[in-house]
């Protein structure tokens, strides 16, 4: 058997982490997952290669986030190698070794933000977005598109690329109103450099095959034809599975393989998926063999009905109208841009973030400069109820001369009194931090 | 006393040993027609002065399935097999025919659609009506649940001569490789038989009582009752008594790489602390990857005959042989032309040290050097060549997958120590090869019957695989053919006994005396098994194996020849 697209898979199932012994995120994870995977003979196919992860550095974290108070405290030897992992797949992939990669690891990383004062929702670091920088760094400026397959809105991506219009990311996920994070909703469009640059599709409980697909051929595909990017990236949390135990979906193996042979990612990596005896095995088998260009319909959970699965024709129309008025945004997105900034100098925005894992809430506003020479930098003003008061500055990719100037004069006379701050200096590919 | 005999492509060598000393040794050409005829005459030589109703032990290391099998001269199989849902593979190479049941197990073994006896019986009409009398059962999962594959055979245990049940193979996850495995088992089975047959009645007739054992392509033996239900563990011992005969010869506790040069090609191997190292999943046997464990080594097409090319104005060799070296009156230079010329190689009988200067003349004209230049030039290359392969080599087996944050940050890596050769070219070849691996290379005076030694010194070896799903409350260990009930609080702790018992006993069973066995865990894992937020049970995993390696340790200063 030969693959028609080699692909690379960096399997790390981290057989000896948890977050607690009966915690979702335990060591049993992937077992079931690895034993399919072996039972198939996958890496006996030609084209299929395994790869271990690498280790991620400070610095890899450091280009994507605010650690408080520092990188050691927070992260765990598991998050540099599930974000390492991450990185191999995308350095396999832009080397050229192979034509397509999924990093297997775990802990995930899609609702980690910015700020980072502990684990919210299992995640620490945003793998994917430690990912991407890392990529820049090393080969270069990249336009790069994120798609997010997780049940749960990705909410960490999001506020890492809000401000970022090489980075585009769509988000489909179970409606916020219904589920955790609870964000996710149409209206969040994305900062004043990338109005339009952060797309959320909400769909409503019991979506099925259907659905998705409906989603990703009427909205996901003609916005990435719009947006033509260098990669394609599948943040493939496999949670919208029928048989998931924390959420409400319906989507099957089938459907998740129909995904990625439509979407054609170049690089997919595991977020979420809990049902990890009676999905993941399939769902990850199914995108496996969907990314190496090979024969998936055989693939089939035990417990598969297409008629109990079959999409309630209410939702089918629901999913038709949000699908519409998404993509209307996408298209409009000029205009709305200039109604919604234009002679704004400094775009705020005020956020309460919640710490599910680690039961820390974080008060915070983000001020995005609205700059004519460049994206604007940006800074946060952080206070974690059990914390202290934290300034933490970005200066993006693109800086001009008079941004990088304010953000260092921020940083060395910040405005009012702050225990940390730090910059975040993206042009130097530098990072700063201090105490006061 | 021990009789290790090894059969190769062109010789079948055979050594006596008592005390741990070589006190005979005989060397024959192969008859390539008549593999038993190679043996028998080769034994008989070996024995005639010698009391024979002092032989403890036979080991003979045979190539008659592994021919067999390159030779397309196996029996005709009906494979019987259930896939399930995954992976739609072709598996019509294999079988003579293919019958395909519906039904399924999952990967924790639960039945989820069981078996339509009603496609049984059709199975077997239709090899009744091809008359194929061998047949193999393979189910998916099998190893997690053999149950199939029991009623499977149960069923059609009057219909046929052989049956090879997939679980009994191997303990580990693999279909593809399991449904090749035991195809190939049946379809080797008859020849086996018929070999094993002959040296039984053989022996009888001479009144040797001696058990004997097999070589296995894990550099290990078994018992010749063992041999006749796996005969497809028997494939690939030639690479695995060169192996332990190397292993005899030049004992070590180092990471090492190990090479036999031959005169076509030159067989590589690894040592990790001295422990052999194996292929990852199984041999690989023609186009058929298989579950069966076997000592790693990998051939190239480099050896003293090798034809010399000039590509490039570089020196090339193989991956061709040439046929006889140039001194010899062969057509092209050869590595051994060089190894003469330079006087590395002592003039073989017939040979002629200036037919050898010819051949470097040839080339020296054509690369415009002088002779001495192109001489050293070519065996520098040779040496060169085989590092550049082991460094590959080294670089895939020290990238190897780990699914632990443990051992991905603390996972050993193998660093070679030393070198140690065997073979024609050894000695010639030896000071380039210290040069360009900068290591020290070591290689035994005598070599010749290597590969007998190493057959004569290996030891019964066996691994086991124990899964134990304490929410279903089922334990199995395939290559036993176990799958009971076990109790809701079993534990890793009981698991590990029962594998070390388990083994300890089987390996009695077949031919092992107790106080030589060496057992060991070699993987253990017990994972808490979550339904909801509540633990359900544990899922534990372990391997034991008989320890790998010799009898016991060489004498060397027994054997001069």
């Amino acid at each position: 058997m030969k693959a028609e697209n080699t692909l690379g898979l960096v399997f790390f199932p981290a057989f000896d982490w948890a977050i607690s012994p009966t915690h979702p995120e335990r060591e049993e994870r992937l077992l079931y997952t690895q034993d399919q995977i072996f039972e198939e003979g996958i890496q006996d196919i030609e084209g299929i290669e395994m790869f271990n992860p690498i280790l991620a550095t400070d610095q890899d974290i450091q280009r994507v986030h605010f650690c408080v108070p520092d990188v050691a405290s927070r992260l765990t030897e598991s998050h540099f190698i599930s974000s390492g992992g991450a990185i191999k797949a995308a350095q396999i992939v832009m080397n050229k070794e192979v034509d397509k990669s999924f990093a297997l690891v775990r802990p995930p990383g899609h609702h980690a933000q910015r700020m980072v004062y502990g684990d919210r929702g299992f995640c620490v670091i945003n793998i994917e977005a430690v990912m991407v920088e890392r990529m820049r760094q090393e080969f270069g400026p990249l336009r790069v598109a994120i798609i997010d397959s997780d049940c749960h809105h990705g909410d960490g991506t999001e506020d890492i690329y809000w401000n970022d219009k090489d980075t585009l990311f769509i988000s489909f996920h179970q409606d916020g109103r219904t589920l955790y994070p609870g964000t996710g909703a149409i209206e969040d469009f994305g900062g004043p450099a990338a109005y339009g640059y952060n797309v959320n599709i909400p769909l409503p409980p019991h979506t099925g095959a259907e659905g998705f697909l409906y989603v990703l051929n009427n909205v996901v595909m003609p916005i990435l034809d719009d947006y033509k990017p260098d990669i394609i990236i599948n943040s493939a949390g496999q949670d919208n599975h029928y048989t998931d135990p924390i959420t409400n979906m319906n989507f099957t193996a089938q459907g998740y393989a129909k995904l990625n042979q439509i979407l054609n990612p170049d690089i997919a990596v595991l977020e979420g998926g809990y049902a990890i005896e009676g999905a993941l095995p399939y769902t990850n088998l199914a995108i496996i063999l969907a990314m190496a260009g090979l024969d998936y319909t055989d693939v089939r959970e035990p417990d598969y009905d297409p008629e109990k699965l079959k999409q309630p024709r209410d939702i089918t129309e629901y999913i038709k109208r949000v699908s519409e008025i998404v993509l209307d945004k996408w298209k409009n997105k000029e205009d709305e841009e200039v109604k919604k900034f234009k002679g704004v100098g400094i775009v705020a925005r005020a956020r309460q973030i919640y710490y599910d894992t680690d039961g820390i809430l974080d008060d915070q506003t983000q001020h995005f400069k609205n700059c004519q020479g460049c994206s604007g930098f940006n800074w946060i003003q952080s206070r974690a109820d059990r914390g202290e008061s934290v300034l933490a500055i970005t200066l993006p990719r693109d800086a001009c001369a008079r941004c990088i100037d304010e953000a260092y004069q921020m940083y060395k006379n910040p405005p009012t009194a702050y225990r940390m701050i730090y910059l975040q200096d993206k042009v130097a590919d530098q990072y700063h931090s201090r105490r006061s | 006393m021990i009789v290790g005999l090894d059969m190769g492509g062109t010789h079948v060598d055979a050594v006596l040993l008592k005390d741990g000393q070589i006190i005979e040794t005989v060397k024959r050409t192969t008859i390539r027609e008549d593999i038993f005829r190679s043996i028998w005459t080769t034994l008989e030589a070996l024995l005639q002065d010698y009391d024979s109703s002092h032989i403890e032990r036979i080991h003979l290391s045979t190539t008659v399935s592994t021919n067999a099998i390159v030779e397309n001269k196996t029996e005709p199989v009906g494979m019987i097999i259930q896939a399930g849902p995954g992976v739609r593979n072709d598996f019509s190479p294999y079988g003579t025919a293919n019958f395909y049941l519906s039904g399924y197990v999952d990967h924790r073994g639960i039945v989820v659609d069981g078996l339509k006896e009603e496609e049984i019986k059709q199975a077997r009409q239709l090899y009744q009506e091809k008359g194929i009398g061998s047949c193999a059962i393979v189910t998916k999962f099998s190893t997690r649940n053999p149950k199939n594959e029991l009623r499977i055979a149960h069923l059609l245990a009057n219909d046929f001569d052989t049956i090879t049940l997939g679980h009994r193979m191997s303990g580990k996850l693999n279909f593809p490789r399991r449904v090749a495995t035991s195809y190939l088992n049946s379809a080797v089975s008859n020849t086996f038989h018929n070999f094993s047959h002959h040296i039984k009645n053989s022996l009888q007739q001479k009144g040797i009582e001696a058990p004997v054992f097999i070589l296995k392509a894990d550099g290990g033996t078994m018992n010749r009752e063992t041999a006749e239900e796996r005969p497809v563990e028997t494939i690939l011992s030639g690479p695995a008594a060169s192996f332990m005969g190397m292993s005899s010869l030049l004992p070590t506790t180092d990471d090492a790489i190990l090479l036999d040069i031959g005169g076509t090609t030159t067989d590589i191997f690894f040592l990790s602390d001295g422990v052999p190292l194996f292929q990852p999943l199984g041999a690989k046997i023609g186009e058929f990857k298989t579950l069966v464990r076997a000592i790693h080594s990998v051939s190239i097409g480099l050896g003293g005959d090798s034809n010399i090319t000039i590509e490039d104005n570089k020196v090339v060799i193989g991956p061709e042989r040439a046929g006889l070296p140039y001194a010899l009156g062969g057509p092209r230079p050869t590595p051994s032309d060089a190894m003469i010329f330079l006087g590395l190689m002592d003039v073989p009988e017939n040979g002629n040290k200036e037919k050898a200067k010819e051949a470097m003349t040839l080339l020296g004209t054509e690369l415009s050097c002088s002779i001495e230049d192109v001489a050293t030039l070519i065996l520098t290359t040779m040496a060169s060549t085989i590092k550049n392969k082991t460094d590959q080599l080294l670089k895939e087996i020290n990238s190897k997958p780990v699914y632990t944050v443990k051992e991905l940050l603390q996972g050993k890596k193998i660093v070679p120590k030393l070198v140690n050769m065997i073979g024609g070219p050894s000695q010639a070849l030896a000071p380039f090869i210290e040069a360009v691996y900068n290591l020290p290379c070591y290689f035994p005076p005598n070599y010749g019957v290597a590969n007998a030694i190493g057959a004569a010194l290996a030891k019964p070896t066996m691994e086991i695989t124990l899964h134990a799903d304490t929410a279903q409350g089922t334990l199995t260990v395939p290559e036993l053919g176990i799958y009971e009930k076990i109790s809701t609080d079993y534990s890793l702790a009981e698991a590990k006994t029962r594998a070390m018992e388990l083994l300890k006993e089987s390996a009695i069973s077949k031919g092992s005396s107790a106080e030589t066995i060496e057992s060991e865990i070699t993987e253990e894992s017990s994972f808490n098994m979550v339904q909801g937020f509540y633990t359900t049970g544990k899922n534990i995993r372990v391997k034991a194996q008989i320890k790998p390696g010799q009898l016991y340790r060489l004498r060397s200063n027994g054997y001069e020849s």
